[in-house]
């Protein structure tokens, strides 16, 4: 049996600050599971966040963590991994601070292959500052900013994340909370790039603007609204509209940038004759 | 002839902001600021206002679209805070060195870390050498009348520099107060419509913006922006004479409360202000000759008028609600005992670095403050030149 995740949790710091219903408690729950199956020594792990609901998470866990600045937390995880390519590094960020304002680094942790694992909590809104639209919130959608319907397209993230050359990528909704979890065992063991899109709800803004009921009926929802990649392929566009595709979109070994650094640092060596 | 409301700071801006109708609005939103641009975005859906209204994704495009369309010929307008106001930092310099227009309320709020997101004047500080016109609001009828008066000295031709017009966050933006807005139709006639000089979009006309100014030119395109934060200072006060016709409310570089006559003053910015004079009235009571100055105008620094009004006194001390890490001082302390130098008579100064994120300052703490100057009047002794107020030490 796989260890309890009491003993990563800082139960002092508690309770947290999301809200009832709030999904980014199952995503929190599926990475430490996920831990506990790797049985990864606590002073193994670092995670790292940057600002929002989601980002809070590093502070109820007992790892190394660092809560870092809106959008920035891949930049600093990159640092952490280069100066200490041992430690498994996890970034949790939100569909705001990873997709809108720290875009541009997600995309080149990808492209370079960073030995990072990104966790993105995807509630469809920028939940702590009251409910803005962000670039994930589905087109027609309502938000704050968007009072009779986000008129801007949304990103597929993993779309955007395996073109950019990430080693990993998956997608499951917090209905699937045992699959997201072994989403995230996976992404943990890759060496390369590896992105998880967990997409949850925010009752709160998200959920009460759109009308879309309960927090159990917005699960619900998302689970109706599951279609396997394997199935999404045999549907034509018109009726994969308002679906969310799970699975897992790529599982590659190229060598990530830590490998191929350390065979720089042993050309460099060679070269200099040491 | 004015509308008695009761209203947010945060919301009363978003209605100085609708009766301004601007060109275009960029924003992104973060605490205490969001409120703002929130509001102001449904002015944008339910057309209230004429406003092309731009969801970036993140304030450093923020700044630079309203950069962008501020070149183009539109009267342009963004808001944010802390770290909102970090992130534009490399386009904040950009719109002033451009001689940009732009007017931008920023909501203070402690600049991280560590990560707080309640007042100090960390954020606006930390941008005070930017080159943009920087004033202070004690409370929501300030940030409203200094909003309307900012477009105006923004758009002044001797001027053409941006304005930051600053609250308190929380304590302004999110407390509700009685004040006054004035009707929309006399807003749009006093501010008027916006002609720029150069505009990109005078098609007929190509100019070329931001262009490469290397040591040939730069020393002197940098003089000229020194030359238009000189020439602010007159347009200020213009500017709110003319408010005063249309308001019936006046303003000055700063307010001198009780200063006259007094012995014994504190120089303060933004919302503590209220709390001071409360103070001051309680020690006047009592028979003190304690004053207040509240600086409204922080850039440019009315450094010959403060000297004129502080000159005399016995002992001052100067409120700072940000630190400048320099091992001497908070930053206003520093330009106001640079302004005092030279003085005759000059007063004994002290410096009190105090609310720092967000810790309250209750009038005991104020009048603590006036006790001190108490002190130093009698003993002719300064003991400490910088005191963090009613830190546990
Ligand atoms: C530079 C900067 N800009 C803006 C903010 C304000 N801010 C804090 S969290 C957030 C959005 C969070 O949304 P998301 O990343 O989707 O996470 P969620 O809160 O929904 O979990 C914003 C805009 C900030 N902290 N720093």
């Amino acid at each position: 049996m796989a260890k309890s995740i009491d003993e990563y949790l800082r139960t002092q710091f508690m309770p947290h600050i999301w809200c009832p219903g709030c999904g980014h408690g199952i995503v929190l729950n599926a990475l430490l599971r996920a831990v506990a199956r790797l049985d990864l020594p606590k002073d193994q792990v670092c995670v790292v966040s940057g600002i929002g609901c989601a980002s809070r998470a590093p502070g109820y866990l007992d790892f190394n963590t660092l809560h870092t600045t809106h959008g920035r937390a891949i930049a600093f995880a990159t640092g952490i991994k280069l100066a200490n390519p041992d430690l498994h590094v996890i970034v949790v960020t939100g569909d705001g601070d990873g997709a809108a304002i720290g875009g541009n680094h997600l995309i080149h942790a990808a492209r370079r292959n960073m030995g990072v694992t990104t966790v993105m909590f995807n509630n469809s809104i920028y939940g702590m500052t009251n409910g803005q639209y962000s670039p994930l919130t589905p087109s027609g959608m309502f938000a704050a900013t968007a009072p009779y319907g986000n008129v801007e397209r949304n990103f597929d993230m993993c779309e955007l994340v395996r073109a950019s050359g990430a080693n990993y990528v998956a997608r499951a909704t917090v209905a699937q909370a045992r699959q997201l979890s072994t989403y995230i065992e996976r992404a943990i063991e890759n060496p390369g790039f590896a992105f998880v899109e967990a997409v949850g709800s925010c009752p709160t803004y998200f959920g009460r603007r759109n009308k879309l009921g309960s927090s159990l009926q917005m699960l619900e929802t998302l689970k109706k609204n599951s279609v396997t990649a394997a199935a999404a392929a045999k549907l034509d566009p018109a009726e994969l509209r308002g679906k969310i595709i799970i699975g897992e979109f790529y599982r590659g070994d190229a060598p990530g940038y830590i490998e191929l650094y350390d065979g720089v640092i042993e050309r460099a060596k060679e070269a200099a004759g040491k | 002839m004015s509308i008695r409301v009761a209203k947010t700071g945060n919301e009363a801006v978003a209605e100085g902001m609708r009766q301004i109708n601007p060109d275009v609005v960029a924003a992104y939103p973060i605490t205490p600021q969001t409120e703002i641009v929130q509001i102001f975005s449904s002015f944008v859906a339910n057309g209230k206002v004429d406003t092309e209204f731009v969801t970036v994704e993140s304030e450093h495009s923020a700044m630079s679209a309203t950069v962008g369309a501020s070149s183009a010929g539109a009267r342009a307008m963004t808001a944010t805070s802390a770290n909102g106001l970090a992130l534009m930092w490399e386009i904040v310099y950009i719109a002033a060195s451009m001689r940009l227009p732009i007017v931008m309320p920023v909501v203070n709020r402690a600049l991280s870390g560590p990560i707080n997101i309640h007042c100090d004047h960390s954020d606006t500080m930390g941008a005070r050498d930017a080159g943009w016109v920087q004033i202070f609001s004690e409370n929501a009828q300030e940030a409203y009348d200094n909003l309307l008066q900012a477009v105006r000295i923004a758009e002044d031709k001797n001027v053409l520099l941006p304005v930051m017009v600053t609250m308190d966050g929380f304590i302004i933006s999110h407390a509700m107060e009685v004040m006054h807005l004035l009707e929309d139709e006399k807003v749009r006639k006093w501010v008027g419509e916006y002609v720029p000089e150069n505009p990109l979009l005078d098609v007929d006309n190509p100019v070329t913006v931001g262009p490469l100014d290397l040591y040939d030119w730069n020393m002197e395109h940098k003089r000229q922006q020194a030359e238009a934060m000189i020439q602010a200072k007159p347009v200020i006060l213009e500017v709110a004479k003319d408010y005063a016709k249309l308001s019936g409310r006046e303003y000055g570089l700063f307010e001198e409360y009780m200063l006259d006559d007094a012995e014994i003053a504190i120089v303060v910015l933004g919302s503590t202000a209220g709390t001071a004079k409360e103070v001051v009235k309680a020690l006047r009571a009592d028979g003190v000759k304690a004053g207040l100055l509240k600086v409204r105008v922080f850039r440019p620094f009315p450094a010959r008028e403060i000297a004129a009004a502080l000159g005399g006194k016995k002992a001052i001390a100067v409120m700072d609600r940000s630190d400048s890490f320099n091992a001497v001082s908070g930053p206003v302390f520093a330009e106001v005992r640079s302004a005092m130098y030279g003085v005759e008579n000059a007063p004994k100064i002290v410096d009190y670095i105090y609310g720092i994120g967000g810790r309250d300052v209750t009038m005991d703490h104020i009048k603590s403050v006036y006790d001190d100057l108490a002190k130093i009047v009698k003993t002719g002794q300064v003991e400490r030149a910088l005191t963090y107020l009613g830190i546990r030490e």
